[in-house]
């Protein structure tokens, strides 16, 4: 056990450090994926990508800063703008899932062509994979594409999609060969958001909000050459992009960030002139949660040092999305309750009510359930770490009849 | 940055756990629990031969100088094995406690025979370690008087070691004829829960620590270290049989396994242990080497350790159906064993408050 950094990383972190003391006020607000990123957000990107804060280890060539791979750096440039409550950069699908699967399959056209618009913020992503009647079972997507004069025609509907509402781009999951199977069959295409025959129509959440639409699609023409792969693989590259889905949800960093905001809540927040951290039931909610913290922070340290030996992670890394979300809720919930009757204030309509205290963690606390589903549900997981990682027998008819969105 | 056991320390828990595979058969296990003292003495010599009993003790008093991150990893493979020796006391507290409480003459004549294996510790404490019954001790002059419950490690001691209030701590030949020892069997017949009545016993007494309470904090925190260290081991055990025993047993022809319900609890149970490793280490590390964080680790370590434990206990005695609840596998050995090391040395909820405590979350 070593947790002492070396000298080369210790300058990184001075420089990081010096970087936010001298820019830090320009950044943006969050960099969350939810609104289409402003001019400030753009900007403030530009800056990140010059100095190599951001897209690190993505290729100068498709715009990002060319080095290598080092997770330690990786890991020091995030700790340091999370713990200064700076935007660490656009968050967003297309960056966080597209970009990693375009690197790890895509060709060298498509990498050149959308990476670097992708990571500026300038081309933002939805995600098409789900559907009403596909949901944890991907592979049974209905929507379908047939060829015609070098391209492909897709009709169909999908649900649930994020951003749809402000996406250029989706990257979509479809049948294209209604022969080869239920995962032989398909294919992953690139459409622009534009293309005739596509209607994005708001689907109402919990939240009060319209997070995510219903995207519809009706003769959607689009070049044989945006698919992903070859035609009929498909369900390879979905899976490509879950594996990156996955390892953005859970994330103890974020864990350690709103654990800290609770017990300021809590040191605030008072029940008949008490402060609620002093009051024994609430007190002991939030140290129980403190040990799940620890332990999963901890637990991506270790996770850290696996990576950056090359060691595999197997079940270890399978667990932290089920861990993480679940002890998200379990934190926004302890700061709703000890909001009590004024944790009830709720305004989701007015924009300017986000700063609003009570609202912020109303909605947190339930966005934590569209976590706990979104991007593999937590039994769907469980079957991940039960099969996968811990090699149990799969369900009997997982291998024949149907497929879990993996 | 290298967040992980070293090369040594794998080696050291491989050879431990060679040796304890080897030795410590259930049939022998069920000897050792029927005896009740918590001791094996072939199962010590074995230890002492590993250079184990002795190992945090420094190099120049015959010891081999190693921190309390090893001792965890000792801990973890002991608790795996339920092994019924006093390691918690004799090899973990009383070293530590001579260590920050005796002079350097004490330590020259006291740490070489622990080293050795040649005397065996147990520790009394009067209070600061979440006893719920009523402990008193007293000196006169050299001579200690009073009645402690809840004792550690005295089944097989040949001395006890007793913290006392005023920031001294008193050693005593435990067959001084002031001292009568009850040792009665405990939940966990590997280790004994035992009493001690002193009626003017003869005592060493060692005063030479710098801040006496600090002291006392420090040994009582490395013991929930290594009590949350076994509970680890136990729980992992547990872990991998449920497991096992999952792709074994058929029932409605199928692997029980593949059963949503089994899937998701074993799942469930894997996404709370591996965690606890991680914590584990981290508040060993932090007990040598980060003295601002070893408080707080250490307390969060034994209280979410003991709280995954008990889940563990309970749902893997639960996969195993009716043959978890017999007596025939011996699961519940470790079962025991995680209850044991749940009680001892300050519940959970004590622990959390002692966590709040250090944090300035409770007045008073
Ligand atoms: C906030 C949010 C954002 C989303 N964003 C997008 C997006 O941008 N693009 C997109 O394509 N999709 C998106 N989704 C959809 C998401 O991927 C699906 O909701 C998710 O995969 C679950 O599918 P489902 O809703 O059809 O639930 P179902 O599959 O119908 O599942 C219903 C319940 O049954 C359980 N279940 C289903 N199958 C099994 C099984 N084999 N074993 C045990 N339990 C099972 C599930 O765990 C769940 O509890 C989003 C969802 C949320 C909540």
């Amino acid at each position: 056990m070593d947790l002492s950094y070396g000298p080369r990383y210790l300058a990184l972190r001075e420089e990081v450090r010096d970087f936010i003391k001298q820019y830090g006020d320009q950044s943006p607000r969050t960099g969350g994926g939810r609104k289409r990123p402003d001019k400030r957000a753009l900007d403030w990107q530009r800056l990140l990508l010059q100095r190599g804060y951001f897209a690190r280890t993505i290729p100068k060539e498709y715009g990002g800063f060319g080095l290598p791979l080092d997770v330690m750096e990786l890991a020091i440039i995030a700790d340091e703008f999370s713990t200064a409550g700076v935007s660490a950069g656009i968050m967003n699908q297309g960056i966080s899932m597209l970009v990693p699967t375009l690197l790890e399959v895509g060709s060298r056209e498509q990498c050149a062509k959308w990476i670097g618009p992708t990571i500026r913020g300038e081309v933002i992503w939805c995600q098409g994979y789900s559907e009403p009647g596909s949901g944890s079972d991907l592979a049974a997507v209905k929507t379908h594409a047939y060829v015609d004069d070098g391209r492909f025609v897709i009709n169909g509907q999908k649900i649930w999609t994020s951003s749809a509402h402000f996406a250029d781009m989706m990257f979509l999951l479809c049948r294209t060969d209604a022969d080869k199977g239920k995962h032989g069959g398909l294919s992953y295409l690139l459409i622009p958001m534009s293309a005739e025959g596509i209607e994005v129509r708001p689907l109402i959440t919990m939240t009060g909000r319209a997070e995510f639409n219903e995207t519809f699609l009706t003769n959607v023409r689009v070049p044989i050459d945006q698919t992903v792969m070859q035609r009929g693989d498909g369900w390879h590259v979905a899976n490509v992009t879950s594996k990156y889905e996955r390892l953005l949800l859970g994330d103890p960093n974020k864990l350690a960030h709103r654990l800290a905001r609770v017990i300021e809540l809590m040191r605030r927040t008072s029940l008949i002139g008490v402060p609620t951290i002093e009051i024994p039931e609430y007190r002991d909610r939030l140290l129980k949660l403190q040990g799940e913290v620890l332990a999963s922070k901890f637990h991506g340290l270790r996770l850290l040092s696996e990576q950056s030996r090359d060691e595999e992670s197997g079940v270890r890394r399978l667990i932290v999305k089920l861990n993480g979300t679940m002890i998200a809720y379990r934190l926004s919930s302890l700061a709703v309750d000890v909001l009590g009757a004024a944790g009830l204030s709720y305004e989701p309509k007015g924009e300017a009510l986000e700063d609003d205290e009570a609202t912020t963690w109303q909605i947190d606390n339930m966005y934590d359930i569209g976590l706990i589903i979104g991007g593999g549900s937590s039994n769907i997981q469980k079957n991940i770490i039960g099969e996968r990682g811990l090699g149990l027998p799969r369900e009997p008819t997982a291998n024949t009849k149907s497929a879990q969105k993996v | 940055m290298e967040f992980g056991l070293s090369n040594e320390q794998q080696l050291l828990e491989s050879s431990l756990r060679r040796f304890l595979e080897g030795e410590l058969s259930i049939e022998r296990l069920r000897k050792v629990a029927g005896i009740g003292t918590g001791f094996d003495a072939a199962l010590w010599e074995g230890l002492v031969g590993q250079g184990i009993v002795g190992f945090l003790v420094p190099e120049h008093f015959g010891g081999t100088g190693l921190a309390l991150l090893d001792a965890a990893v000792v801990a973890e493979s002991l608790g795996y094995h339920v092994t019924p020796l006093p390691f918690l006391a004799s090899v973990v507290m009383a070293p530590l406690t001579l260590m920050s409480f005796g002079s350097e003459a004490q330590q020259a004549e006291w740490l070489p025979k622990i080293a050795s294996g040649e005397v065996k510790m147990s520790m009394a404490f009067v209070d600061g370690a979440g006893q719920t019954g009523c402990n008193s001790a007293w000196l006169k002059g050299n001579m200690l008087s009073g009645h402690l419950t809840g004792v550690l490690d005295a089944g097989a001691a040949s001395h006890v070691l007793v913290l006392l209030t005023d920031g001294r701590a008193a050693l005593v030949d435990a067959h001084d004829t002031g001292v009568t020892v009850d040792v009665h069997a405990s939940i966990d017949r590997t280790r004994p829960i035992s009493s001690y009545a002193f009626s003017g016993a003869k005592a060493i007494i060692l005063d030479a620590a710098a801040d006496a309470h600090e002291a006392a904090t420090r040994v009582i925190d490395a013991g929930r270290l290594v009590l949350a260290a076994d509970t680890l081991g136990a729980a992992q055990f547990m872990f991998d049989r449920a497991l096992d025993y999952s792709k074994e047993r058929v029932q409605f022809d199928r692997a029980i396994g593949s059963f949503q319900a089994v899937k998701h609890t074993i799942a469930d149970l894997a996404t709370m242990l591996e965690p606890c490793r991680a914590l584990v280490w981290y508040a060993a590390y932090a007990q040598d080497a980060l003295p601002e964080e070893a408080r707080i680790m250490a307390l969060h370590a034994k209280a979410h350790v003991s709280e995954v434990g008990r889940e563990v206990a309970r749902l893997t005695t639960e996969l195993h159906g009716g043959m978890g609840f017999t007596d025939l596998l011996g699961l519940h050995y470790w079962f025991k064993r995680i209850a044991f090391d749940r009680q001892i040395l300050g519940a959970p909820e004590y622990c959390r408050r002692e966590a709040a405590k250090v944090q300035g979350w409770l007045v008073a």
